[in-house]
C-alpha cells in the first residue's frame, strides 16, 4: 500500500507544473534561433540564473531522497558531502579553472580536451562522458519510477513514459535554455516544497538543540569521531573524507561533470561565468536544513515509539529513502502534499533534463562533428542537436526496462563516477597548470586511470582481492571503498600522465597561449568592485564553511 | 524574452493560489485532515509566504525584458 494518498487539489498542482514546464519549451522556442541558442542559451545568463541553474543539475530528487535517508542510517556525516565535498571544488572551479573554460570560447568540457591536447583525448573522454550520462539518465529514470510506484502507488510505466516525453519535447524545442528554465523553477519548488518538513518537524520535536540532544553523539558530529572508522556510522576515516571525497571525487564532479559545468558556460561574460559556482556554493551549504534536518528528524521520531512513526519495509528490510516521503505524509495536508510531490518530480525531471542537454551537446560537438561530420553546417548541427535529444531519452527509456529487469545494475551505478570523472580531474588539473603535459600522456593516464578505477571495482565486487586492500582500514563501508577507489584512480592517472609526458612530445607553447597558467594573461576580469569579485564572494563562503565545521566539529 | 524570475513568480503565485483555497475550503467545512501539527494550518501560512514571494518576484521582473 502507498505511504501518501493524493487529493484533487494535489493533483491539479501537478498538472499545473507539467503545464508550467511545457509552456515555457514553447514560450522560449521562439527565441531558440541557432546553434548557440540551443546548447548555450545564447550565452547570455547573469550570473544568478547560471548559479541556480548549477546547483539544481545536481540537484536530484533521488539525492534528496537518498541524502535524508542517509542521514537516518549515517547522521551529520552526510552533510560532509554539502560541505567539504562541494564547496572547495565549488570555490576552485570559479576561482582558478573558469578563465582557461570559459575564455577559450569551448562549447564543452571535451573542446578544452582537443583545444590543450589533442582529438583522441577529447574523444575518450567524450565517449564515456556520453555513456555515463544516458547510463545515469535511464538509471534515473528507472528510478522515479520506483520512487512514484512505492511511494503513491503510480503506474510503473505511465509515470515514467509521461516524464521522460515532457522532458523529450521541452528540451528539444528549446535545447539547454529551457532545460535552465525549469532547473530554476525546480531551486524555487524543491525549498517551497520539502523545507517546511524541517520547520514543523523542528516545531513538533521542541527545538534544533533537543534534535541534537535526542540522537547519538556519534551522529551529531562531523569530525571528532572521524579517527576510528568504527566510532562513526560511515565507517570512514578522515582521511578517506578529505582525499576520496573532499579532494578527488568533489573536485572531479564539480569542476569536469559537464552536466553542472555547462550552466557556468552558458554566463554572459567571464565574471559571471566565474561567479556562477561561487553562488551556488552558498545555496549548496544551506541544503543541509532540508536533507540533514529531515533525516535526523526522521531519526528523532523513530526512536520514540509513542510518535507513532517509522520507516516503509520492503521484504523484512528498512527502505531508507521512504524517510523524506513519510515526513511529507505525516506532516503535509492536501495541497501541500501536492507542493512536496511536485517538488519530487520536478527535481526528477530537471536533472533528465539536465543530463539530456548534457548529452546532445557533447554528442553534436564531440563525437558527431568532430569524428563523423567535420563539415556539418550550423543548421545540421542544431537539427543534430534537437535528434539527440530525442534519441537520448529513447536511449534512457530502454536503460530505465534494462534497469527494471536487472535491479543490480544500480550498485554498478553508485561507482560510475569515480571511474570516469575522479581521474579526468587529474588530466585537467595537470593540463591547465602544468604546460609541459604532452597530449599522449594525458590520454594514456586518463585511459590508465579509468581503467584501473573499474578494474578495482570489480576486483573488489567479485571479490579478488579484500575492500581493505583499497581503503587500508580493516572496517570499511561500501561508500568508504568509492571514496579510496577515486583517489587511487586519480593517482594512477596523475603519475602515468607525468611519467609518459617525460617522453613523448609537447605541443607548441603558442598553441597554448589561454590554455594553460604561465601561458595565460593573469588580468581575468574587468576591474570591478570588490562587492562584485568573485574573490570575494569565495572568501566570504569558505569562511561560512570553516566556521560549519567548527561549530558542528 | 520575460527573464526566469517572471515564471518563477508566476509558479508560486498559482501554485501558493491553490494551496491556499483548498486549505481555507477545508478550515471552513471543519473537514481538514488530521495531520500532526494541523491546528497550526501550515498549508494556510505557508501557501501566503509563497504568494508573497511569487507576488514581489512578479512586481520585480514585470517590466523586465531580457535580450
Amino acid at each position: 500500500m502507498e505511504a501518501i494518498g493524493l487529493t484533487l487539489v494535489d493533483w491539479i498542482i501537478i498538472a499545473v507544473y507539467f503545464g508550467f514546464v511545457l509552456g515555457i519549451g514553447l514560450y522560449l522556442r521562439r527565441f531558440t534561433k541557432n546553434e548557440e541558442d540551443f546548447f548555450l542559451a545564447g550565452r547570455k545568463n547573469s550570473s544568478w540564473v547560471a548559479g541556480l541553474a548549477f546547483l539544481s543539475a545536481n540537484l536530484g530528487a533521488l539525492e534528496l531522497l537518498g541524502m535524508t535517508g542517509n542521514t537516518f542510517k549515517y547522521g551529520m556525516y552526510v552533510a560532509h558531502f554539502y560541505w567539504i565535498g562541494a564547496i572547495p571544488a565549488m570555490l576552485f572551479l570559479g576561482l582558478y579553472m573558469m578563465p582557461f573554460y570559459y575564455s577559450s570560447r569551448i562549447k564543452s568540457v571535451p573542446g578544452y580536451l582537443k583545444l590543450r591536447f589533442d582529438e583522441k583525448t577529447r574523444v575518450l573522454n567524450a565517449i564515456s562522458f556520453a555513456i555515463m550520462t544516458l547510463l545515469v539518465s535511464g538509471i534515473n529514470l528507472y528510478a522515479m519510477a520506483l520512487v512514484l510506484h512505492t511511494f503513491l502507488g503510480w503506474n510503473w510505466d505511465a509515470s515514467m513514459w509521461a516524464s521522460a516525453v515532457t522532458v523529450a519535447m521541452y528540451v528539444t524545442l528549446s535545447g539547454l535554455m529551457s532545460a535552465i528554465f525549469t532547473e530554476i523553477i525546480q531551486f524555487f519548488l524543491i525549498w517551497f516544497g520539502l523545507f517546511l518538513v524541517s520547520v514543523l518537524g523542528i516545531v513538533e520535536i521542541g527545538g534544533i538543540n533537543e534534535i541534537f540532544a535526542r540522537i547519538p553523539e556519534a551522529y551529531a558530529k562531523l569530525w571528532s569521531t572521524s579517527a576510528d572508522p568504527t566510532q562513526n556510522g560511515m565507517m570512514v576515516t578522515w582521511g578517506g573524507i578529505v582525499l576520496g571525497l573532499g579532494f578527488v571525487l568533489s573536485f572531479g564532479y564539480w569542476t569536469t561533470d559537464f552536466l553542472v559545468v555547462q550552466r557556468a558556460f552558458s554566463a554572459k561574460n567571464l565574471r559571471s561565468a566565474r561567479m556562477t559556482p561561487i553562488i551556488a556554493s552558498f545555496f549548496k551549504m544551506a541544503l543541509p536544513f532540508i536533507v540533514i534536518m529531515g533525516g535526523l528528524i526522521a531519526l528523532v521520531l523513530a526512536k520514540d515509539p509513542s510518535s507513532g512513526f517509522s520507516l516503509l519495509k520492503d521484504g523484512g528490510k528498512v527502505n531508507y529513502d521512504s524517510a523524506l516521503p513519510m515526513l511529507i505524509a505525516r506532516y503535509y495536508p492536501p495541497g501541500l502534499v501536492g507542493l512536496g510531490i511536485t517538488a519530487l518530480l520536478a527535481g526528477f525531471m530537471a536533472g533528465q533534463a539536465g543530463n539530456i542537454s548534457a548529452f546532445n551537446t557533447v554528442w553534436t560537438y564531440d563525437i558527431y562533428h568532430s569524428v563523423i561530420n567535420k563539415k556539418a553546417s550550423s543548421e545540421h548541427l542544431l537539427w543534430m542537436g534537437r535528434v539527440a535529444t530525442i534519441a537520448g531519452i529513447v536511449i534512457s527509456v530502454g536503460t530505465a526496462y534494462w534497469a527494471k529487469s536487472m535491479p543490480t545494475i544500480m550498485d554498478y551505478m553508485q561507482a560510475i563516477f569515480s571511474w570516469v570523472n575522479a581521474p579526468l580531474f587529474a588530466t585537467m588539473l595537470l593540463g591547465m597548470f602544468v604546460k609541459w603535459i604532452t597530449p599522449n600522456g594525458a590520454f594514456w593516464g586518463l585511459l590508465a586511470g579509468m581503467g584501473s578505477s573499474f578494474g578495482m571495482f570489480l576486483a573488489v565486487k567479485f571479490e579478488w582481492i579484500s575492500k581493505s586492500a583499497i581503503t587500508l582500514s580493516n572496517v570499511a563501508s561500501d561508500m568508504a571503498a568509492n571514496f579510496w577507489r577515486a583517489w587511487w584512480a586519480w593517482l594512477i592517472c596523475f603519475g602515468v600522465t607525468i611519467l609518459v609526458s617525460l617522453f613523448t612530445k609537447k605541443k607548441p607553447e603558442k598553441e597554448l597561449v589561454g590554455l594553460v597558467k604561465g601561458l595565460t594573461e593573469e588580468t581575468v576580469d574587468e576591474p570591478v568592485p570588490l562587492l562584485k569579485k568573485p574573490e570575494f564572494w569565495g572568501a566570504i563562503s569558505l569562511l561560512i564553511l570553516i566556521a560549519l565545521n567548527i561549530y558542528f566539529w | 524574452m520575460k527573464p526566469i524570475w517572471y515564471f518563477v513568480g508566476l509558479v508560486l503565485v498559482a501554485m501558493g493560489g491553490l494551496i491556499m483555497l483548498s486549505g481555507i475550503y477545508y478550515l471552513a467545512t471543519g473537514n481538514y485532515h488530521q495531520t500532526v501539527l494541523a491546528n497550526l494550518h501550515p498549508e494556510i501560512w505557508w501557501s501566503g509566504v509563497m504568494i508573497i514571494v511569487g507576488v514581489v518576484f512578479l512586481i520585480l521582473s514585470r517590466n523586465m525584458i531580457v535580450e
